[in-house]
Formats: structure tokens, C-alpha cells, sequence
């Protein structure tokens, strides 16, 4: 009875924040974006947050965690933080067209672009939403679906800030997009819902990275969607890392769309935080479509992730292939949840999913489900879930050589992320995490 | 070299070794052989120091030191070292990788340098001609993947790489063909000097045509029933195993 009352409460703050917000905005209120926001706000109405009794949440009790540690009643704050603590969360090694966001916020100080116009446009949501009002309709909130989802309909319905990243047709963006998105959490709890779309045109080709961090010793909830638009023949990398402080909570949504003879690869690394939910959902929506999804978690302390990814094959001979692996210890919690779906009309398509996982302690926990949905008939698809510690035989077999047991350990859980860790093609990023792994393995496991 | 007395060993409750005697010295090659289930791998394994097995009796010595009391990776590190009979496949660490680092451990624990890899490269070659073993094998995952023989190979040339005192091969050659088995023995051959020592355990007498032994010695329900030069080997060949089963089993009922 108790909780009822409160999970009214927290639907509340949410709407009574909204009305402030159309107060707030309005002459903007006339724009169509803000009656997409209208309708995801009856539709969270509608959702409320998902409990634990939401299959799709089973494990994941955001409902119960944001209202233990956050206050939605007033609306999120604008942060403050200085360049020097920005610059030392840049990631080295790599040349990238920084976008820097404040507590969801696009800050045009603190970011620069350095590839060419007629390549890259980059504008911030609140801008893009009046500037380039038509192009923003064509694609906002068309992908993610707002109806379905309590966060995606949050987001939406708060959505003002972020990014509009358009690439024209025929552009190979050499350097890739960085994005940065730091909570300023110094002086106090905070929250922030930011919104960006990516639209990459026909036969161009980018990187994407998303990165996230807090500063400062409070809580801080991110609620992010990300839509990207891969079209025709277009080539688009996408990587999502998360080494964020344990006071950090985050549901993310990446929704993707394919068109014909696209590429696209997310790559998701989880190394702290306090819960993580990330959504990855790519509508594989053309022939000749190929996926790549890869994902690492690596947990300690009370951290909690859950991954639910979901490839809807739409369209006949596409191929998807699905990594994702994690190393547990302490009371950490891991989710993964993997649905693939092939519809009748896509034949021939081959979709494969894999998730292996090594609990190293008694408390340690994970929940995996593979789930395959297939309804044409000529396909080849294969899922599978291994679920261990580390393997006996092979310490034995290393220590027998002279390498202690430790090492061995090291060596053993190293070669288990190498996996995932080798199939990055940014190889400036991939030094740059192989060298946050293997430091973690060494201090931690 | 290694002095093994009364030794007594069990698994998950059950005693496998019944109390063993073995004397091995420098330069010397005895011969473990027996039928299946008599203890000859468990008699490697505890050497090696495998963790599941637990010794309930009796003592090893090992150059001077109680072999028991050390950790797997210490007897490694002194000089102890066994060819599994089923090598352990390990994704994502090459063979080259992993046996620098354990190359590197064993030298740092004899107080010198490590290899740079210039030298390990030069050493690598020069052992890989040793048991014919190619190099691309080796910058793949660790014997992920391998052949029986590639498996067994990579074990002598490990051994090769990593010098030891007390080499126990344990069943090296069961499921090689005449070739594999022949290259497999032309290594430990040539490993042999007047300063280590080798314990070959083994099902079958066709390898102690390749690899001679000094002694051989016949187990048999934990114990060592016999023991006698390489003439015995031809004896079991021909005559099998139950002569000696006959032969325990009267003198210890």
C-alpha cells in the first residue's frame, strides 16, 4: 500500500516538473516538438516508472532506487564545471570532435569540432528543435518509442537538451564524434534527461562515442536517449563507455535504425556506477543489413548493470552478431537480457548471440536470458549463455608453469574481456581501455 | 634428486596412492607404467601439486626441500615440471605470451633479469626446431584449436623453454600416431643431460622404445608392485598386465 502511494508521487514530481517546464518555454510551447513532449508525458502517465513487477525490469529496481536517493520535484539544474577537470576526462590519444555537455547541456565552450562543415553538423537540441524545426520533426521520437517505454516517454517528454549530429550523404567522418556528458554533482544531488539524434546520410560514414562521468560526491541520474539513423549503405560505429563513480545511476537508450546495406556496431563497456540500465534497440530495417553489438561489464562493489538489447530483423539477408561478457565479484549484479527477432518476411537472415559471464565470488550475481523470436523459416540463427567461475583446470595448468596465482587470475580474466576488448577498431580507444582493464584486473580481481 | 617415501594420497575421500617409494637421481629416466586405474596420473598430479588431491601420508623430497609444502607455481619455479595428458585449452593467451610470462617468473625467482624480446624470440626458435613445432602455432591461443600431437608438442616445447630438473610426462604419448610419438621422443631425448631427470608415465611400452628408460617400475592399486630395468617393459608388452595383478594380489592376501 505504501509503495503505491509512493510511486504516485514520483509520477508526480515528474508531471509537476512538466508544467513548470511548459511555463517555462512558453512561446516555444507552439512548436511540434513540444507536442511530441505533450504526448509523452500523458503516455509516462499512462507507464509510470516500471517496478520490479514490469518483466522487462524484473531485475532492475530503478523505481525503488530513484526514489530512495533522488528529488524530482524541482527541475534539473544547470551545472558548473571547471575546463581543467573537463580536459582530464578527454580521452587520450584520440583526435575526436568534442562535444561537451553540462548536466545534459550542450556547452559550445568546452567543445570543438574539428572536422569540416560540409561534413559534420552539429547542433544543440534546444537550437536544432527551433533552426531546423522540419528536418528535427522528420526524425524525432520516430525511432525510440515513447508509448512503450516509462524513460524513452520521460525523456521525450523533457526533452531540450542534447545534440543534432547530421552527416550528409556520401562523408567518411575521419575523426570520430566524442561525446562527453558530465554530471555536476559538488553541491548537490542532481539529474538530467539529455536527448540526441544522430542521422548519418546515404554511404557516409562515423564514429560515435558517448562517455560518462561525475564529478563531485552526489548522486547523480542520467537519463539518456540517443536515436541514430543509419541510411542506406551507411557505416556508422558506436561506442558507449561507462566508468562512472558508484553515486552514479543511469538508464540509457540507444535506438537505432537501419536502412538497406547499412552497418552498424555499438560497443558498451560498464566498468562502475552505481545501476545502469542500457537499452540498445536496432531495428535492422533493410536487405544486406549488418549488426555488431558487443558489450564488456566488468563489476565490483554493489554496482548494478543491466543490458537489455534487442535486434528486430525486418527485412530479408541481414546478419547480426551479439557478444556480450562480464566479470562479477562482490555484490555486484548483472542483467542481460537479449531478444532477437526475425519476422516472417526476413528470410535468410543469420543472427547469432552470446553471453558468457564468471561470477568470482558467492555474492555475486547475474541474470542472463537470451530470448530468439523467429517466425520466418529459413534462417540460421544460434544463442547461447555460459554462466562460471574461473576455470580451475586452466589455473592449474598456468601455475604449473611458474605463474603465480595471481597472475594467472589476471592473465585468465584479461584474455576472457579480449574478446570483446579485440574487435574495436579505434585502436587509440582500445589501448585506452585494454589499459583501464587490465589496471582494474590487477587491483581488484 | 627426488626421494618419494610411503607416500599416501586420496580423492573426494577415496585413497588412490597406497603408499609409494621412488628414488630418482640426476640424469637417470625411470619408467611408470600400469593398468588403467592403478594411480600412475595421480602419482604425477600430486607431484605437480594439483589442489584436489589430498596427501594423507608419507613424504617427498625434492632437492633437498619437503616438494609437498610448495605451491604449484614455486615447484615450477624449482625446477618441477609436468606434461599434462590432457593440455588445458586457454582462449585469448597465446603460447608465446604466456610463456614469457612464465619464463619471466621462473628467472625472476632465480634472481635474474628478464628475458628482453630479442632473446626470447632467439630462444623460441632455437627450441622450436627441437620438437618441430611451427611458429604460427604459437601465436595462437593456447592450444586452442590444436591436434593431439600439436597439443603433446607444445607441451616438450614448453618443457624445452623452460629447462627443468624434473620432467614427468604423464601419458605424453597415448593417442599419438608413430610419427607424432617419434618427434615427441626425439625432444625429451635431446632435453636429457646428466643433470635432470625424467619420469615417464605411461600405459604403453612403445614409447620406452623411443625414450629408454633406466628403471622401470609397475603400479599397481596405489603401490609400486615391481620394479626392474627396461627388460620389464618388453616383459609387460608381451605378457600383459595380469601376471603382476596375480603376482600382488597373492602376496598381499
Amino acid at each position: 500500500m505504501s509503495e503505491s502511494t509512493k510511486d504516485i508521487s514520483l509520477e508526480k514530481e515528474f508531471v509537476d516538473n512538466f508544467k513548470a517546464l511548459e511555463s517555462r518555454i512558453n512561446g516555444a510551447s507552439a512548436l511540434p516538438v513540444h507536442q511530441i513532449r505533450k504526448e509523452a508525458i500523458s503516455a509516462f502517465q499512462k507507464l509510470g516508472v516500471p517496478t520490479t513487477k514490469n518483466e522487462e525490469y524484473k531485475f532492475t529496481d530503478l523505481n525503488k532506487s530513484l526514489r530512495k536517493n533522488f528529488d524530482f520535484t524541482s527541475p534539473s539544474l544547470s551545472g558548473k564545471v571547471n575546463k581543467e577537470t573537463i580536459n582530464k576526462y578527454f580521452l587520450p590519444e584520440i583526435e575526436a570532435n568534442k562535444l561537451v555537455f553540462i548536466n545534459g547541456v550542450y556547452s559550445a565552450e568546452y567543445s570543438s569540432i574539428m572536422s569540416p562543415e560540409d561534413q559534420l553538423s552539429v547542433k544543440d537540441f534546444g537550437t536544432a528543435s527551433k533552426e531546423n524545426e522540419e528536418q528535427l520533426q522528420s526524425y524525432f521520437a520516430k525511432y525510440a518509442d515513447y508509448q512503450s517505454d516509462a524513460f524513452i516517454a520521460l525523456n521525450t517528454a523533457f526533452a531540450e537538451h542534447g545534440s543534432f549530429i547530421h552527416i550528409p550523404e556520401n562523408k567518411v567522418v575521419d575523426k570520430p564524434i566524442a561525446l562527453y556528458f558530465f554530471n555536476d554533482a559538488q553541491t548537490e544531488k542532481c539529474y538530467n534527461q539529455p536527448r540526441n539524434l544522430f542521422v548519418v546520410g546515404k554511404n557516409s560514414q562515423a564514429k560515435f562515442i558517448e562517455v560518462f562521468n561525475t564529478i563531485g560526491d552526489f548522486s547523480s541520474f542520467t537519463n539518456i536517449v540517443s536515436e541514430i539513423v543509419v541510411n542506406e549503405n551507411a557505416h556508422v560505429d558506436y561506442y558507449k563507455i561507462q566508468n562512472n563513480k558508484d553515486t552514479a545511476f543511469h538508464v540509457g537508450t540507444t535506438q537505432v535504425w537501419q536502412a538497406r546495406s547499412s552497418h552498424f556496431s555499438a560497443y558498451t563497456f560498464t566498468l562502475d556506477g552505481a545501476m545502469i540500465r542500457n537499452n540498445l534497440n536496432i531495428a535492422s530495417d533493410g536487405e544486406g543489413c549488418e549488426t555488431h553489438m558487443y558489450g564488456l561489464y566488468l563489476l565490483h562493489g554493489k554496482t548494478h548493470v543491466d543490458n537489455h538489447t534487442v535486434v528486430d530483423h525486418i527485412k530479408p539477408n541481414s546478419f547480426s552478431n551479439e557478444l556480450y561478457k562480464g566479470i562479477m565479484e562482490d555484490q555486484s549484479h548483472g542483467v542481460f537480457n537479449g531478444k532477437v527477432y526475425v519476422r516472417q518476411a526476413a528470410q535468410k537472415t543469420n543472427a547469432f548471440q552470446s553471453n558468457k559471464n564468471i561470477l568470482l565470488s558467492d555474492t555475486a550475481t547475474i541474470n542472463s536470458k537470451p530470448q530468439l523470436e523467429i517466425w520466418a523459416d529459413d534462417v540460421k540463427c544460434s544463442h547461447g549463455c555460459t554462466t562460471g567461475q574461473l576455470d580451475e583446470e586452466a589455473m592449474f595448468y598456468l601455475q604449473s608453469r611458474g605463474i603465480s596465482k595471481e597472475r594467472a587470475r589476471v592473465l585468465l580474466l584479461y584474455a576472457f574481456a579480449t574478446d570483446v576488448l579485440e574487435n574495436i577498431k579505434l585502436e587509440p580507444l582500445k589501448n585506452h581501455l585494454e589499459n583501464i582493464i587490465s589496471e582494474r584486473l590487477h587491483k581488484d580481481f | 634428486m627426488l626421494s618419494i617415501k610411503n607416500l599416501h594420497a586420496s580423492i573426494e575421500g577415496k585413497e588412490i596412492l597406497k603408499g609409494i617409494n621412488l628414488e630418482v637421481k640426476p640424469g637417470e629416466v625411470h619408467a611408470i607404467m600400469g593398468p588403467n586405474g592403478s594411480g600412475k596420473s595421480t602419482l604425477a598430479s600430486v607431484l605437480a601439486g594439483r589442489e584436489e588431491y589430498e596427501v594423507t601420508a608419507g613424504e617427498v623430497t625434492y632437492m633437498g626441500q619437503d616438494l609437498l609444502d610448495l605451491a604449484p607455481e614455486e615447484r615450477a619455479r624449482e625446477g618441477v615440471f609436468l606434461a599434462f595428458q590432457y593440455p588445458v585449452e586457454i582462449p585469448g593467451v597465446s603460447t608465446t605470451n604466456f610463456l614469457k610470462t612464465a619464463l619471466n617468473e621462473v628467472r625472476e625467482h632465480k634472481g635474474l633479469e628478464p628475458l628482453d624480446a630479442v632473446s626470447f624470440l632467439t630462444m623460441m626458435k632455437e627450441k622450436m626446431k627441437l620438437v618441430e613445432i611451427d611458429q604460427t602455432l604459437l601465436s595462437r591461443s593456447l592450444n586452442e584449436g590444436f591436434s593431439g600431437g600439436e597439443k603433446k608438442r607444445n607441451e616438450v616445447f614448453q618443457m624445452a623453454m623452460l629447462e627443468p630438473k624434473l620432467s614427468i610426462l604423464d601419458e605424453t604419448d597415448s593417442g599419438l600416431d608413430i610419427d607424432a610419438l617419434r618427434i615427441v621422443a626425439n625432444g625429451v631425448n635431446k632435453l636429457k643431460t646428466n643433470d635432470n631427470a625424467t619420469i615417464v608415465v605411461t600405459h604403453y611400452q612403445r614409447l620406452l622404445d623411443y625414450i629408454v628408460p633406466d628403471y622401470v617400475h609397475v603400479l599397481y592399486k596405489g603401490k609400486i608392485v615391481k620394479s626392474g630395468s627396461k627388460e620389464l617393459a618388453l616383459e609387460l608388452e608381451e605378457k600383459g598386465y595380469d601376471w603382476i595383478k596375480e603376482e600382488a594380489d597373492t602376496t598381499t592376501t
